[in-house]
């Protein structure tokens, strides 16, 4: 359900990208012997809302991990994803499509977009860990543009200015009434991650924060 | 809405993402199948509920997700100060006098 | 023109720019920039209201958001019907429609003004005291009518059609008050670079310089100057200034609450537009510019129509142009009356005698006034008005008292007590007030937070004296939060004007022994009498005179009235005004719209609705959802001509003879992954874990300490490092916190976590001896015979080419599965089975039926059949228990001498005599039908349906040592009748359990 009225235009151009995304994903697996003979179907599929200033898309699928390890195998659970796990609260570290969220202080979320499998990178580690595939439990939401902070603001409590929530910093709180990650991509960009059966709720407060997020 | 600050995230954050826990610094007993009805009822049942510094703990239920240990006045309902789970009791309160 | 009292070349709106608008039906017109209520009283129309208790005709006391009397409603449309309005807040647009309220059936003839002349019966304390007999009367007679009777406006009776919108904020230093003190505040912040918000309630910044015209900043005049800091302010990146919008509650830690009405001033608001905005702003440091606003003078029938405060009506001059009257009086006590007095008459207004209680008042401006021509009145104090629906004239008499009356008509009267400063968000902000005997004033005194109190709210009276105030209050909380030094200079005052003295309490003629009315709180109709009378019938404190009185408990909450009535309190407990104290000032500090605190959360965003990943196909296919929690579940699936029993009936029969397929999804998912995930789970659950074989299942049991039933669900061992643990769809959240706090603060040391996958997969639940069958040719990687896969296990694979959890297991006592997949295919694999399954005569079944064939085999509900005082051995299933553990969450509880007592609560099956009668869920269970009433309680029934497959009724209950009642007839007293029972064991449907292989 995609809301328009004067001022705000609904699109439906990501349709057609998630779409191609689905093929590839179905061809990959084709090619390693496993034909996938159903097809996915995405939460928000079909769902872009722009307002002024700001646009809020869903992202398309991408592998994550819910990974847990003390301090000791961090090193080498860094080593096997090919990004440094972050022991920073409140940061993230990006390298080759691979993003490597602080969550807490033994926990991350690894998220690969470029059709890796991180969970089959963890499994080669013998060092004490614990890694669970969280692909799906997962919606991710793009907020771009100048007035993405504005309209984040609207249902997070956190200060999310430049110099309290910089580019590359991210956290687990909360939009409304869900729980959410939020990672600040770029300086007008966040990336909303949500539990699938919260994304309808994530995006549609977004999408109504979003016409008010000009003011 | 108060501001917290949870000892793991390093920083204050705001009340929406916490959630209190009850009574800090109540151990469960080890051998807690061998204890008798009086200590189950002390270990359980029975709370402090001071008014003035009280030791709680807390849930960054919708942060880092880590429990840990506030200290708090319930008459100005200001936080002390906060500390990590399994860190023991803080010998002295800062700005608080005996 | 109609608007006779405005005049020209006064002003700060063009006369060009006209607005239309109506009050009670009649046309007006106003121009734009206008209040209502200086539209209003530009057409000469003072009488906008009846008062609350006494239906009293009111007019316009104030300029601002202290008004308790000109309380109108706005109607845009038949759903956009906002009552209670100030008139003195609302802006004037076009079309605008306004009502007045509390009168029938016309303003200028009310029939409740009976309540005026019966006054001596409706005095303080009045309702306590009289609908006291017979008791039963108040709620059914007295309330209702009262109810009625009373009240202001009338509620809208349609759903709001506006939107508002919410916004959390962060600065360094907040500005309360845009006044000429909030301007030099926010100036010095701002230039330090730190995030400044700057927040007025009015349209336009400048506070009081709207009116105050004699004051000078660099060069130009007070207004002037004013509005070019404000568009110095608003281009700054680091300002945010905030018009029309209200800070109504100071919370803990510099949290300050703002409403921003954003098209209440709209002749037609665009529909993309909020109506309001609720700014939540945490600021490092919080300045108060709050200002002060004038008293009235309390004497007798000082509520007239026509009487208002001067400073009123030196705005409505000197910003809006109108004169408030032709012929005007004043009354004062101080000296600020009279800069109104010589504005008016510099506007051609006549000034009829300025009374003034001061026997000998002095000064430049008392000469200036003289000068001028004004007649005043030292020493002397209005002591009676003449006119009701409009002030006529004013009785004057030397103060002292004696017989020298004198009679002046004037067609307005303004008044001055003197200033209270707006200490309101000081004290919400846990402040702590301290009475200045000096100046007769409460001051911030203890400050409880990051905040300052600067100019009229801090009792600096020269406008000179405040900027230097406020311009070292900016600074210095701009550097407190972090910024650096300002560059800009600090605003040099050339003139100013001084406000300060007055009195508190009733004036001359109005002292106690009077029985005139003379009012203190306007809006609640409460007088200095009945003050007085509170003190008399026993109330000390200022808060019960408050509560007996109402006095100050009016949506206007005491603005222009608490000081009057702590003074004459005080006067008449002969104890000084800091003894009595003052009540608290809580939030909001005006009324806020109850869409301002909703916010967004309405409609589909009152709270978040959850759907399984199979939602779209149940709704494709006709179910009838029900709520669980926040879930969306396929409740049944009705075909065309069924009801929901029917669909049930069909349902549960379907699964039991060929298969069903069940969307499980909602079920909480935990998976337990590390070397100790066995030990923690040993810990965690009553059964025993270690020598549990990966590949196979278990039914877990959940207990809290106290040993209670807290939570069950099937658990798969995928690894020996690795447990798929289900909970029930409303445990989700609470036992994986549960959990957490188990393994965060009782174990840390187990090497194990714990990741919620509850949304990762979606379950779609293959039930009935055809269930095999059905998924057979879609599953690739797993023998799923009997031999190779027994009843609770489980494997991994693939269904459909995607990854699965295969379980084999059962809630309904049929051989079944339980195929979970990733999420995103759950609908597609769902509709592979569905094709499969229609092979074979499979159906599709929703929760009903699920709870009925999980009934017919005596498994519980978590929630249902237990209520969080249910143990173990009361839901008979002490088999779940590990009998050679020494630990998990629940061991020791459970055995405290309540939990172990003979005579508890058993869960035992019930038939009813008639097996068509169905139990109701929750009732009663008795074993003397017979005895006397109240009757003794032996149980309830927790769970009740028609079993179709039973051919009758079968019920769940919990009952006194149920066990040892088997076959024993009990009772189940109903209003029409008592049903008849038989306590049978809890397994209506194969006894032996052959299904699960059948």
């Amino acid at each position: 359900m995609v809301k328009g009225s004067q001022g705000v235009k609904s699109v439906q151009g990501a349709k057609n990208v998630q779409r191609t995304k689905r093929v590839q994903a179905a061809k990959k697996e084709a090619q390693t012997g496993d034909a996938v003979t159903v097809e996915r179907r995405e939460a928000l599929a079909g769902r872009v809302f722009s307002a002024a200033g700001v646009t809020v898309t869903p992202l398309p699928p991408a592998e994550r991990v819910s990974l847990r390890a003390p301090e000791d195998s961090v090193a080498a659970l860094s080593r096997a994803l090919g990004v440094t796990l972050p022991a920073k609260p409140k940061t993230s570290a990006a390298k080759a499509g691979r993003l490597a969220f602080w969550l807490g202080p033994d926990e991350w979320m690894v998220i690969d977009e470029g059709g890796k499998d991180p969970l089959a990178d963890c499994a080669r580690v013998k060092a004490l860990h614990s890694a669970v595939g969280i692909s799906h439990r997962n919606v991710a939401i793009a907020v771009t543009g100048p007035a993405c902070e504005a309209t984040v603001s609207a249902g997070c409590p956190q200060d999310l200015s430049l110099a309290v929530f910089p580019v590359g910093a991210v956290s687990r709180t909360v939009l409304g009434k869900a729980e959410i990650v939020l990672y600040r991509a770029a300086e007008d960009s966040f990336r909303i991650e949500c539990w699938r059966s919260f994304s309808d709720y994530v995006f549609t407060f977004l999408s109504e924060a979003a016409r008010d997020a000009a003011a | 809405m108060l501001l917290i600050r949870c000892p793991y995230c390093e920083e204050e954050r705001p009340e929406l993402e916490f959630r209190n826990a009850g009574e800090a610094h109540v151990a469960r007993p080890a051998d807690i199948a061998a204890i008798s009805d009086e200590d189950f009822e002390a270990f359980f049942f029975i709370r402090s509920n001071p008014k003035g510094i009280i030791y709680e703990r807390w849930r960054h239920i919708h942060g880092c997700a880590r429990f840990f240990n506030a200290v708090r006045d319930t008459v100005s309902d200001k936080f002390v100060m906060t500390y990590k789970a399994g860190e023991p009791k803080p010998k002295k309160l800062p700005g608080v006098a005996k | 023109m109609a608007d006779s009292f405005r005049i020209s070349g006064a002003g700060r709106f063009s006369h060009a720019k006209t607005a239309r608008f109506t009050f009670d039906d009649k046309p007006y017109s106003g121009i734009e920039g206008d209040t209502l209520a200086s539209a209003l009283l530009a057409n000469g129309v003072h009488l906008v209201g009846r008062s609350f208790k006494y239906h009293r005709p009111r007019g316009i006391l104030s300029a601002g958001a202290e008004e308790p009397n000109a309380l109108v409603g706005i109607h845009r449309d038949a759903a956009r019907k906002t009552p209670n309005v100030r008139a003195t807040v609302q802006e004037l647009y076009d079309g605008l429609t306004a009502v007045s309220q509390n009168r029938w059936p016309s303003l200028s003839f009310d029939v409740g003004a009976v309540n005026d002349v019966a006054s001596p019966f409706f005095s303080a304390g009045f309702y306590y005291k009289t609908f006291m007999w017979p008791k039963a009367a108040w709620k059914s007679l007295y309330e209702p009518k009262i109810r009625e009777a009373a009240g202001l406006g009338v509620s809208p009776d349609q759903p709001d059609p506006d939107h508002y919108s919410a916004r959390f904020a962060h600065c360094e230093v907040l500005v309360l008050g845009g006044g000429a003190a909030g301007l030099a505040a926010a100036l010095a912040a701002a230039e330090s670079g730190v995030r400044v918000i700057l927040v007025d309630e009015q349209a336009e910044l400048g506070g009081a310089l709207r009116f105050e015209s004699a004051a000078r900043i660099e060069g130009q005049d007070g207004w002037t100057w004013a509005q070019g800091i404000a568009a110095r302010l608003k281009a700054m990146p680091n300002v945010r200034v905030l018009t029309r919008t209200t800070a109504f509650g100071y919370y803990a830690q510099n949290f300050v609450g703002l409403t921003e009405r954003v098209t209440d001033h709209l002749s037609s608001p665009g529909m993309d537009q909020p109506r309001e905005r609720l700014w939540q702003v945490r600021a490092r440091r919080v300045v108060l510019a709050t200002g002060a606003i004038e008293r009235h003078m309390v004497f007798a029938d000082n509520d007239r129509p026509g009487i208002m405060l001067a400073s009123a009506a030196r705005t409505y001059l000197n910003h809006y142009g109108v004169a408030v009257g032709r012929n005007v009086g004043v009354y004062t006590a101080n000296d600020s009356a009279y800069a109104a007095a010589l504005d008016l008459k510099k506007a051609g207004v006549n000034v009829a005698a300025i009374v003034d209680l001061r026997d000998n008042p002095s000064g430049d401006l008392i000469d200036q006034t003289r000068a001028a021509g004004i007649e005043i009145h030292g020493g002397r104090a209005v002591v009676s008005v003449g006119g009701k629906l409009r002030i006529s004239s004013m009785t004057v008499q030397p103060r002292t008292g004696g017989k020298n009356q004198r009679t002046i008509p004037v067609d307005a009267l303004l008044m001055s007590a003197g200033w209270t400063p707006s200490v309101h968000l000081f004290s919400q902000s846990r402040g702590k007030v301290a009475f200045n005997e000096q100046v007769k004033r409460f001051l911030p005194g203890t400050y409880a937070q990051d905040c300052i109190s600067i100019g009229g709210c801090n009792g600096t009276d020269e406008l000179s004296t405040c900027m230097d105030e406020a311009y070292a209050a900016g600074l210095k909380a701009a550097k407190d939060a972090g910024g650096k030094t300002a560059k800009a200079a600090k605003p040099k005052v050339e003139a100013d004007e001084v406000w300060s003295r007055g009195m508190l309490g009733a004036a001359p003629g109005a002292e106690a022994g009077t029985t005139v009315k003379a009012f203190v709180d306007f809006q609640n109709d409460v007088t200095a009498k009945d003050i007085r009378q509170a003190v008399h019938e026993g109330m000390r404190s200022i808060e019960h005179v408050k509560r007996f009185t109402t006095n100050g408990m009016a949506t206007d909450q005491g603005k222009t009235s608490n000081m009057h009535g702590l003074a004459i309190a005080a006067d008449e407990l002969s104890r000084a005004i800091p003894e009595v104290g003052l009540t608290t000032f809580r939030a909001p500090y005006t009324p806020v719209t109850f869409g301002s605190i909703v916010g967004h959360a309405r409609g589909s965003l009152f709270d978040p609705t959850r759907r399984t990943a199979m939602h779209d196909w149940a709704e494709r296919n006709g179910a009838a959802f029900e709520d669980v929690g926040q879930w969306k579940r396929a409740w049944y699936f009705p075909r065309a001509g069924e009801d929901m029993h029917a669909a049930v009936n069909r349902e549960c029969v379907t699964v039991r003879k060929t298969a069903g397929l069940f969307d499980a999804s909602t079920l909480g998912k935990i998976e337990v992954v590390g070397p100790d995930a066995a030990a923690f789970m040993e810990l965690l659950y009553t059964n025993p874990w270690q020598k549990l074989d990966p590949g196979r299942c278990r039914y877990g049991l959940m207990l809290r300490e106290d040993g209670f039933i807290y939570d069950d669900g099937v658990v798969g061992r995928l690894a020996a490092d690795r447990f798929h643990v289900t909970t029930t769809t409303g445990g989700a959240a609470r036992v994986m916190n549960h959990m957490e706090d188990y393994l965060q603060t009782e174990f840390p040391h187990l090497k194990v976590w714990l990741t919620s996958t509850s949304e990762q997969w979606a379950v779609i639940a293959v039930q009935g001896p055809k269930s095999r069958d059905i998924i057979a040719p879609l599953v690739e990687g797993i023998d799923i015979s009997d031999a190779a896969m027994p009843h609770m296990s489980v494997r991994e694979g693939k269904i459909c080419g995607v990854p699965t959890r295969l379980f084999r297991m059962s809630f309904s006592g049929e051989r079944g599965f339980e195929v979970n997949v990733p999420a995103d295919y759950g609908e597609t694999v769902w509709e592979a089975l569905w094709a499969e399954g229609q092979k074979h005569g499979a159906c599709a079944y929703g929760t009903e039926a699920m709870h009925i064939l999980r009934a017919e085999k005596g498994y519980i509900i978590v929630g249902q059949d237990t209520d969080g005082t249910v143990t173990v051995n009361d839901a008979g299933i002490d088999w779940a228990i590990g009998r050679k553990k020494t630990d998990f969450v629940g061991i020791r509880g459970m055995k405290r001498p309540d939990l172990v007592a003979p005579g508890r609560k058993q869960l035992v099956g019930l038939k009813t005599k008639d097996p068509k009668v169905v139990l109701e869920e929750g009732a009663q269970i008795v074993a003397d039908p017979n005895q006397p009433v109240p009757m003794t309680m032996i149980g309830h029934v927790t769970s009740s349906y028609w079993s179709e497959n039973c051919g009758r009724s079968i019920a769940l209950a919990l009952v006194a040592g149920g066990r040892d009642r088997m076959g024993e007839t009990l009772h189940v007293p109903m209003p029409d009748r008592t049903i008849e029972v038989e306590v049978t064991g809890t397994v209506f449907f194969d006894e032996k359990g052959e299904h699960l292989n059948g």
